[in-house]
């Protein structure tokens, strides 16, 4: 059984559970919304007395951070107790691709080039870094979600503002893939 | 302790994100060149799963763990910010290859740099709220 877990999970069994999650949530009188975390750090942090945007009941949300936490916490039990260590086993068209932008085949899960010590400590590194995390937080409260509250939770209730922001992340992701990528790397 | 089933729930996402290898760059960018099924295979069973169990609790009007009714709130209508705020999302996502989520699993992971990404992804959330009321939504 451990020895199955340990193996990367199939797209359906993944989907299945990622469902089941949504569930839970529903079932326990809460919604599957990561980024609104985001927010709620901020108001957290004491953003509310500088914008209002922040000001709100922010401690009714603490079971959301708590998810949160959770995550971090389910990360590292996957590295520690269920991973194989082996590479993501992407197709041979993606690596040939990614190849042609300066970046070698998958040696684990995420590339050197990007999440290395290194990388990170180069101007280029981490401003990519930097610039890709402001985009997603920026992007995520401007759209009123990010991939669980609008591609899951939102297109699960067949609302039309979810499809719209889904195709907006499909917009700005094929343009940062193939119009942005190889002015970049 | 009523928290308790949240960080259970969070950490089950956590390693269902890090299992489905959903968290990483990699299948981030293999998907948004669709040269693999993978995530649209994980992100549809999702929502096709998803659609048909909203759909019963609607219909059957069912009721969550605490007696109340299952309510599902509709997003305000508009295209505008949906459709801006979504496209600088998607840049984003393609460039760090991770969303809110996925990001923290990372670090648990043993990522450290995601921290940076994190904190910026705050920032951002930051920024937002203090120019928010100049924007188009």
């Amino acid at each position: 059984m451990l020895e199955l877990i340990k193996q990367p999970w199939s797209w359906w069994f993944s989907g299945i559970m990622i469902s089941t999650i949504m569930f839970t949530l529903i079932y326990f009188g809460k919604t599957f919304s990561f980024s609104s975390n985001l927010r709620t750090i901020c108001a957290a942090a004491g953003g509310g007395k500088f914008v209002n945007f922040f000001s709100f009941d922010w401690k009714s949300q603490l079971w959301n951070i708590l998810f949160l936490v959770g995550a971090i916490l389910g990360g590292f039990i996957a590295n520690q107790f269920l991973s194989t260590g082996e590479a993501v086993q992407i197709s041979q068209n993606t690596i040939d691709d990614l190849s042609k932008l300066g970046f070698a085949a998958p040696i684990a899960v995420q590339p050197e080039e990007l999440f290395s010590t290194e990388a990170l400590f180069s101007l280029k590194g981490f401003l990519v870094l930097a610039i890709g995390g402001l985009m997603v937080g920026f992007g995520s409260r401007y759209a009123g979600g990010c991939t669980s509250g609008h591609a899951i939770s939102g297109l699960s209730d067949l609302q039309v503002p979810s499809l719209i922001a889904v195709i907006g992340f499909f917009i700005g992701g094929l343009l940062m893939t193939y119009v942005l990528f190889p002015l970049i790397f | 302790m009523k928290f308790l089933k949240f960080l259970f729930a969070g950490t089950v996402f956590g390693i269902v994100m890090a299992k489905s290898e959903a968290f990483s760059w990699f299948r981030i960018q293999e998907m948004f060149r669709f040269q693999a099924f993978h995530m649209y295979g994980i992100i549809g069973t999702a929502v096709i799963l998803g659609v048909i169990g909203v759909f019963i609790i609607k219909k059957y009007k069912l009721r969550d763990f605490n007696g109340n009714p299952i309510s599902f709130f509709s997003k305000e209508k508009s295209v505008v910010r949906y459709l801006i705020g979504g496209t600088i999302f998607g840049l984003g996502w393609a460039l760090s290859g991770s969303c809110p989520g996925p990001m923290v699993v990372n670090i648990g992971y043993g990522y450290l740099s995601m921290i940076v990404v994190f904190l910026f992804a705050i920032i951002g959330t930051y920024m937002y709220g203090i120019i928010k009321d100049k924007l188009p939504h």
